[in-house]
C-alpha cells in the first residue's frame, strides 16, 4: 500500500519513476518476511481507513509484533499496541523498520534504524531514498524501497493471486509459497 | 519479473499444486462462498484490508489462476476475469466513466463492440465518437474535455489490420487519458500491448485464449502505469469511495488500483462473474496457446495466399501478406504472425457472400472466432446486420466481405472446402 504522503510523487502519465536497483527478487523478499518477527511502523495512523493502519492490522494478523511509531497522534494505542514517539523509545529489539513517511523523512528514520540495530529498513510504495539506503547497506542492513510489505506478503503467500496479482512464482511442489 | 519463457508461463503461471490435496491440475472450486475465520476476518475482507475469498461473484480460486496467468503473460500488474469480453468492456468503462462522459473508439472494431458502445452505453449516458484507427490524427481530433479513454483493437476485427499502438498511446497520454487495447485477436503470444504503451488490455477469452470454442470469458489486465490521481477525471479511483467508507482506491492500492476498482466495484455491483468451470476450461486452453497460435497463423497465411490468387475473389485483407497495407505494422507489433482472422471480398457482392457462407462443408457458419475449427461468417448478413451499410463499410464489413477464422485443420482441406464453395 502507498503512503498517502507519497501519492503525489506518482510519475506523470506514461512516465516511470527513475529507479536503480529496486528489482527485488522473490527470494530476498521472502527471506526478509520470514526472518522478521518485530516491526516498528513509522507513521502509523489511528484512522482505520489509512493505508498505514491497514498495513499494521494486516501484519499483526500474520503474527508479526508491530509497534506503532507516531510523535503526533494523541492516541495512546493503535490496534491495541502502545504508540511510541520515536524508534529510540522502543525497548525491545526491532527486526524491521517500515517507513510510512515521505522519501526525505526516510533519511533520518533510516539513521535511527541503524542506531537501534534494526536488520531491515523497508520504505513504502513511492518512498525512495538512495543515500539513506547506501548508509544502511554499508553497515549490513537490508533495504527495500518502493514496496509494501502487505502487498509482498500477499503476493508471496499466494493471497495476492486471489486478486489476480502475479506472484512470479513457478513451482511443482506443494506449499512452497511464503 | 520471472525469468521463465512465455511457453513455461503459459502452462504454469498462477497455478501451483493444491495446498490441501496436492492436486496438480487446477481444481475447479465450484462454490459460491467461502467461510470466514471469524467476524474480524470478515470485516477485514469486506473493508479491503486483506485479500481473501468472500463470494465467487468477486473472487474464486480457480478464476484467480486464470487471472494471474493472463496478467503474467501480458506483463500487467493485475488482472480480473469476467463472464465475457463484453462484460470486461462494461466493467472497464464503468470504472472510468461518469454519466455524460465520452470516449473515442476505433471505427474498425468487432461489430458487437460497436453496438455495445454506440447503443447500449447510451443508456448510462456514456458517449462514443468513432475515429479511423489508420489515421491517428482523426483520433486526436475526436478528443474533448469529457473524453476519458481511447479504445482500439491490436488486430482489428474483422478486417485483420494491425494498429499503431504506440502512436495512439502517445496521443492518449498527451491528453491525460488511458489507452485501452482489446488484444483478443492477437493474444499475448503475438502481441503485448502494455509493452507498447497501452494502459489497459482487454480480452474476449472466449476466443484464442480458451481456443476451443467451448467457454465464454473475458479478462481485464491492468498495466499499472497510469496515474489516476493526476487529474479529477477518474473519481472512482481518485476520490473517496462511498461503497468503502470513503477509501481512495488509488491512494490505497497504488499501481493495482484500476484492477481492484474493476473487481470491488464493477464485479461486486454489476455482477458479471465468470463461472469457475469456464475459468478452468480457459486455463486449460492457455496451456497450448504457444502451440496453437503459430499453426493458426501458418494456416491463415496459406489460405490468404490461395484466396488472393483466386478468380472469384476481388481482394484479401490479411496483414501477413507482404503487400498488405498493415504488413509493416504487423512486423513491428505482431512479428510472429498476423493471427488467423481476416476478411476477403467476393466478386458478386452480398449475394455471392451469402452463397459462399451457405455452401461450405468443413468450415462452420457461426458468429465466433479463435476456435480450433475453421469458421466463416458473412458479416453484413449476420454479425454486422444491425449496422447501416455505411457503418458496415466503415467497419470493414461491407456487403461483399467474408470473414474467416482459420482453424487448426490441414490447410489443404480448408482451402479445398473454400474452393468448392466458391465454385458451387
Amino acid at each position: 500500500m502507498r503512503s498517502s504522503k507519497s501519492a503525489t510523487q506518482h510519475g506523470k502519465t506514461g512516465e516511470t519513476q527513475p529507479m536503480t536497483n529496486l528489482d527485488y527478487s522473490p527470494a530476498l523478499l521472502s527471506r526478509v518476511l520470514k526472518e522478521t518477527k518485530t516491526i516498528a511502523l513509522v507513521g502509523a495512523s489511528p484512522d482505520w481507513r489509512k493505508a498505514s493502519h491497514i498495513v499494521m492490522k494486516y501484519m499483526l494478523s500474520k503474527g508479526y509484533d508491530v509497534t506503532p511509531v507516531n510523535p503526533r497522534t494523541t492516541n495512546d494505542e493503535i490496534l491495541g499496541k502502545n504508540v511510541v514517539a520515536s524508534l529510540a523509545d522502543i525497548e525491545h529489539p526491532i527486526d524491521m523498520v517500515d517507513v510510512f513517511r515521505n522519501s526525505e523523512a526516510a533519511g533520518p528514520i533510516t539513521d535511527e534504524a541503524i542506531t537501534i540495530d534494526a536488520k531491515t529498513v523497508w520504505m513504502q510504495l513511492g518512498v525512495i531514498n538512495q543515500a539513506a539506503a547506501a548508509r544502511a547497506e554499508a553497515v549490513g542492513l537490508t533495504v527495500i524501497m518502493d514496496r509494501c510489505p502487505k502487498v509482498e506478503y500477499s503476493r508471496l503467500s499466494g493471497e495476492g493471486g486471489w486478486m489476480g496479482l502475479p506472484s512470479n512464482i513457478i513451482t511443482s511442489k506443494r506449499n512452497q509459497r511464503l | 519479473m520471472s525469468d521463465y519463457g512465455f511457453d513455461t508461463l503459459a502452462i504454469h503461471a498462477g497455478a501451483a499444486p493444491d495446498p490441501t490435496t496436492g492436486a496438480r491440475a487446477t481444481p475447479i472450486y465450484q462454490t459460491t462462498s467461502f467461510v470466514f475465520d471469524d467476524t474480524g476476518h470478515a470485516a477485514s475482507l469486506f473493508d479491503l484490508q486483506a485479500f481473501g475469498n468472500i463470494y465467487t461473484r468477486i473472487t474464486n480460486p480457480t478464476t484467480a489462476v486464470l487471472e494471474e496467468r493472463v496478467a503474467t503473460l501480458e506483463g500487467g500488474v493485475a488482472a480480473l476475469a469476467t463472464a465475457s469480453g463484453h462484460a470486461a468492456q462494461l466493467v472497464a468503462f464503468h470504472t472510468l466513466m461518469q454519466p455524460g462522459d465520452h470516449f473515442v473508439a476505433a471505427r474498425q472494431l468487432y461489430g458487437g463492440s460497436i453496438t455495445q458502445f454506440g447503443v447500449s452505453f447510451q443508456k448510462f449516458d456514456w458517449h462514443v465518437d468513432w475515429a479511423d484507427v489508420t489515421d491517428p490524427a482523426s483520433i486526436k481530433a475526436a478528443i474533448g474535455p469529457k473524453t476519458k479513454a481511447l479504445f482500439i483493437e491490436s488486430i482489428a476485427n474483422p478486417g485483420g489490420l494491425v494498429t499503431d499502438i504506440t502512436a495512439i498511446a502517445d496521443i492518449a497520454h498527451e491528453a491525460g487519458i488511458p489507452l485501452i487495447v482489446d488484444n483478443t485477436l492477437a493474444s499475448p503470444y503475438l502481441c503485448k500491448p502494455l509493452s507498447h504503451g497501452a494502459d489497459i488490455v482487454l480480452h474476449s477469452a472466449t476466443k484464442f485464449l480458451g481456443g476451443h470454442g467451448n467457454s465464454m470469458g473475458g479478462i481485464i489486465v491492468d498495466g499499472g502505469k497510469f496515474n489516476w490521481s493526476a487529474s479529477d477525471k477518474y473519481p472512482s479511483l481518485s476520490q473517496p469511495n462511498d461503497g468503502y467508507h470513503g477509501m481512495k482506491l488509488h491512494e490505497t492500492f497504488g499501481e493495482i488500483a484500476f484492477a481492484i476498482a474493476c473487481r470491488v466495484i464493477g464485479l461486486r455491483d454489476l455482477g458479471p462473474a465468470i463461472s469457475p468451470m469456464n475459468a478452468f476450461m480457459i486455463i486449460t486452453g492457455i496451456e497450448t496457446l504457444h502451440l496453437r497460435m503459430p499453426r493458426h497463423c501458418e494456416n491463415a497465411l496459406k489460405v490468404a495466399e490461395h484466396l488472393k490468387a483466386h478468380d472469384a475473389v476481388s481482394w484479401v485483407s490479411y496483414a501477413g501478406l507482404a503487400d498488405d497495407p498493415s504488413h509493416d505494422l504487423m512486423k513491428k507489433y505482431s512479428p510472429k504472425g498476423a493471427g488467423s482472422v481476416f476478411t476477403f471480398g467476393v466478386k458478386g457482392g452480398y449475394d455471392a457472400g451469402v452463397k459462399l457462407a451457405n455452401n461450405v462443408n468443413l468450415l462452420s457458419l457461426l458468429a465466433n472466432v479463435g476456435d480450433t475449427r475453421s469458421l466463416i461468417i458473412h458479416p453484413s448478413s449476420t454479425t454486422h446486420r444491425q449496422l447501416t451499410e455505411e457503418q458496415q463499410k466503415a467497419a470493414g464489413a461491407g456487403p461483399d466481405v467474408v470473414r474467416l477464422s482459420v482453424g487448426l485443420e490441414d490447410a489443404a482441406d480448408i482451402i479445398a472446402d473454400l474452393d468448392q464453395a466458391l465454385s458451387a
